[in-house]
């Protein structure tokens, strides 16, 4: 085990290593082409023993991925943002057919208009895609996260593919010293894929990514279902024996000082470190205030969530993204699963600053009850 | 229940899938007259004409390639009679 | 001549159209290829009348993802087979001429340009018959379909059929070549070449559609025999940039032979008969047939 001092990108680069996927297919686009980079470099100098397909586009990306991956071997790609958006018609192929492999994402805004900075629009708009998606707060976190996801992805109950959403920038180029596990210790926890579902072998041929008329095609969707459903219990197995192996505790979700909070931020990625701080600086004034971080967004850890807000009296959902005219997905979600007093925060679009005043005046809103169910946090004044 | 992700393990079992009962027109094949082009064979979309000549019935769509090829007139298409 | 196998790779009981020239196409290349080999499809006839889950035509191994993506999910079962050492098991991608020429060009030219070892076969009929015979960037001039109708103010399609196999040639890949299913002798030694070429190859396959072109049944092979006769679609190879002519007519028919039997091309009155039969003339000069 070394500790190097290293970007979320190096981070997810290095669990790739780790993890020795076979095929690479990968396209670059801003925050996540230093990860693109990195790999070519790895293949380049043989720390991966794997082929790195030069794609055209994030299309020809996840198509070559779920190609790959249907043929039976360990796969990695990874996009942003408008790469995202391609992909999407095949990010739906590829979990319908089962194809578990590892996506990592830096997330980034969505055109119009064009921007590159951080927000999570990209990966929600990919929600219902049937990929499991774990949010991330810190680099090393990215790393072992990544490792999870395809333990966790390869599970014969599950065989769906997971999507690791990083924030552009702030995760993807900002440095935290990370502790690199040994390749031993991995190769333990995540031995070789070896599929049974689905390869493509002339010594036992098989056909997938077939045509289902109405007698058939619900049950493979509601299959998918379980599978997600599945994953609940997995990802957190699979967190125990990461924590057994490697020391670092993971889950679904994490309490930060809620035991006894009366009013809870939600939030997913980064975003946490910084409701930490203050939600410690509003402790320190004597408020009863604690963050439930999602790292689990889907499955969605409806159980999980309520351990945890069973007894408070107030939730601050806080999103980087929205769908118009309705709030955010994370504050939808809750609001259809939780049955609690539930308000909506948009914030930090396109990387717009979630400053320390943005996160207090949530609170206090919060607090003294909104005038509407969603607040727009950190707009500019007319 | 589907297979995982609907895949098909089975391979080549359209033949569960008799299309013959398709067919309006039947060809029939004079092995006498036959002097083994294979045009049928070749040409056959059913893959239901084997290397000696039978024609499968199960599948034949009845759609008149193997004898509109045949260059020595030895496939007839005859109508269907119904049962 | 060209070898019958003991069992068919592409079994019956699938659900094409009676006399459908998709299926020969498919047939005769793999049973050209063999048993040792994965086949990746696009969406369109040949995936849907192929794969009805839980019946599979298909004796070897088959995958299918999306409709402009054969190339790409070739190119990632090619890095797969071969990372694994699997370097005899050939890689043929079949896509339809929409499939190919129109929405998967992007995908099938990365493929092509990344020297990917595998076989791409454009079946081409012309139009997209999967949905309904509408026309496609391979639509040849003056075909009637039902996106680009004859009528008062037209005469079907108004431009000539894009020229995919030069597309292809451009690419520098080490060989392009066009076919018809009514040539199989031709084809399968096509198939053949391709398979042995270290890199990728490329064949551009002429497939009447019964359906689409609207003739009979029993004439499919008919229609491509006169295509090739009226040099409507000429057979050649370029076979590491060296092009060469693979059969040439003893005498070239007029067009309307090629023409008339067709319902796509009925409708069309002399001037224009003569109009696409010079557009034909002028392309036999160009390739030297």
């Amino acid at each position: 085990m070394v500790k190097e001092v290293m970007t979320s990108n190096k981070a997810v680069a290095e669990a790739v290593r780790l993890a020795k996927p076979q095929v690479i297919p990968v396209y670059p686009i801003t925050p996540q082409t230093t990860i693109s980079e990195y790999l070519a470099q790895y293949v380049a100098d043989e720390k991966i023993d794997a082929k790195y397909v030069k794609v055209e586009s994030e299309h020809s990306a996840i198509s070559a991925a779920v190609g790959a991956s249907g043929a039976g071997v360990r796969v990695f790609t990874a996009t942003s943002s408008q790469g995202l958006m391609l992909m999407h018609e095949i990010l739906y192929a590829a979990a319908g057919m089962r194809t578990p492999f590892v996506l990592a994402d830096a997330n980034r805004a969505i055109s119009a208009p064009l921007n590159i900075w951080n927000d999570q629009q990209d990966s929600i708009a990919q929600k219902d895609a049937g990929w499991l998606q774990i949010y991330v707060e810190d680099a090393q976190e990215a790393l072992d996260t990544t490792l999870m996801a395809y333990k966790v992805s390869e599970n014969p109950d599950i065989l769906l593919p997971s999507m690791v959403c990083l924030d552009g920038f702030i995760l993807t180029h900002t440095v935290e010293p990370v502790e690199i596990p040994d390749q031993e210790i991995v190769d333990e926890f995540l031995p070789p894929y070896v599929p049974e579902h689905a390869y493509l072998d002339p010594k036992d041929p098989m056909s997938i990514g077939n045509f289902a008329d109405p007698e058939y095609y619900m049950e493979a969707r509601h299959d998918m279902d379980v599978a997600m459903n599945n994953a609940l219990d997995v990802i957190q197995k699979t967190c125990d024996e990461f924590a057994e192996k490697f020391g670092r505790k993971y889950g679904l979700v994490e309490g930060y000082k809620t035991d006894d909070a009366e009013i809870i931020y939600v939030a997913m990625g980064s975003l946490c470190s910084s409701i930490r701080v203050i939600v410690d600086e509003l402790r320190a004034k004597g408020e009863k205030v604690g963050l439930l971080k999602i790292r689990s967004y889907r499955p969605f850890p409806v159980d999980a969530i309520n351990e945890i807000v069973k007894d408070c009296s107030k939730i601050a959902v806080v999103d980087k993204n929205f769908a118009i005219g309705m709030g955010g997905a994370l504050y939808g979600d809750m609001k259809l699963k939780i049955d609690k007093e539930i308000y909506g925060f948009i914030t930090g679009l396109g990387g717009r600053d979630i400053t320390p005043e943005a996160l207090n005046e949530i609170y206090e809103i919060t607090k003294n009850g909104p005038e509407n169910d969603v607040t727009w946090i950190g707009l500019k004044e007319e | 229940m589907v297979n995982i992700g609907c895949v098909i393990k089975t391979p080549g079992n359209t033949k569960n899938n008799k299309t013959g009962s398709w067919r309006t027109f039947k060809p029939i094949l004079d092995k006498e007259s036959c002097i083994d082009c294979d045009n049928c064979i070749l040409f056959c979309p059913d893959s239901c004409i084997n290397k000696q000549h039978d024609i499968d019935y199960d599948y034949c769509k009845g759609c008149g390639i193997c004898a509109y090829e045949c260059p020595s007139d030895s496939i007839e298409m005859i109508q269907e009679e119904s049962d | 001549m060209v070898d019958i196998p003991d069992k068919n790779l592409l079994a019956p009981g699938h659900r094409g159209c009676a006399g459908c020239g998709a299926s020969i196409a498919v047939k005769l290349a793999l049973n050209a290829l063999g048993e040792n080999t994965v086949a990746v499809s696009a969406t369109g006839c040949l995936e849907v009348m192929t794969t009805p889950y839980p019946e599979t035509a298909w004796e070897i191994p088959f995958i299918h993802v999306a409709f402009e993506n054969s190339g790409a999910v070739a190119s990632g079962v090619e890095s797969a087979l071969r990372i694994q050492g699997k370097d005899d098991v050939n890689v043929v991608a079949f896509g339809g001429d929409g499939g190919t020429v129109d929405i998967g060009l992007q995908s099938l030219s990365g493929a092509m340009e990344r020297g990917h070892n595998m076989t791409y076969i454009c079946y081409d009929n012309e139009a997209y018959m999967n949905t309904g015979i509408q026309r496609s960037g391979a639509t040849p001039f003056g075909a009637s379909t039902t996106t680009s109708p004859s009528g008062v103010a037209s005469f079907g399609e108004d431009k000539p059929k894009k020229n995919m196999p030069m597309i292809m040639a451009a690419h520098g890949i080490p060989y392009v070549a066009t076919a018809s299913i009514a040539y199989p002798e031709d084809y399968v030694n096509k198939v053949k070449k391709a398979a042995e070429t270290k890199g990728p190859a490329y064949i551009h396959l002429h497939q009447p559609c019964t359906t689409g072109w609207g003739f009979p049944s029993e004439r499919t092979i008919e229609m491509g025999r006169l295509a090739v006769e009226t040099g409507s679609w000429i057979l050649y190879e370029i076979v590491d940039g060296k092009f060469e002519i693979t059969y040439r007519p003893e005498e070239r028919k007029p067009v309307k032979e090629y023409l008339a039997p067709q319902k796509r091309f009925r409708h069309l009155d002399d001037e224009l008969i003569e109009k696409i039969q010079k557009y034909v003339d002028a392309e036999c000069k160009e390739l030297g047939l």
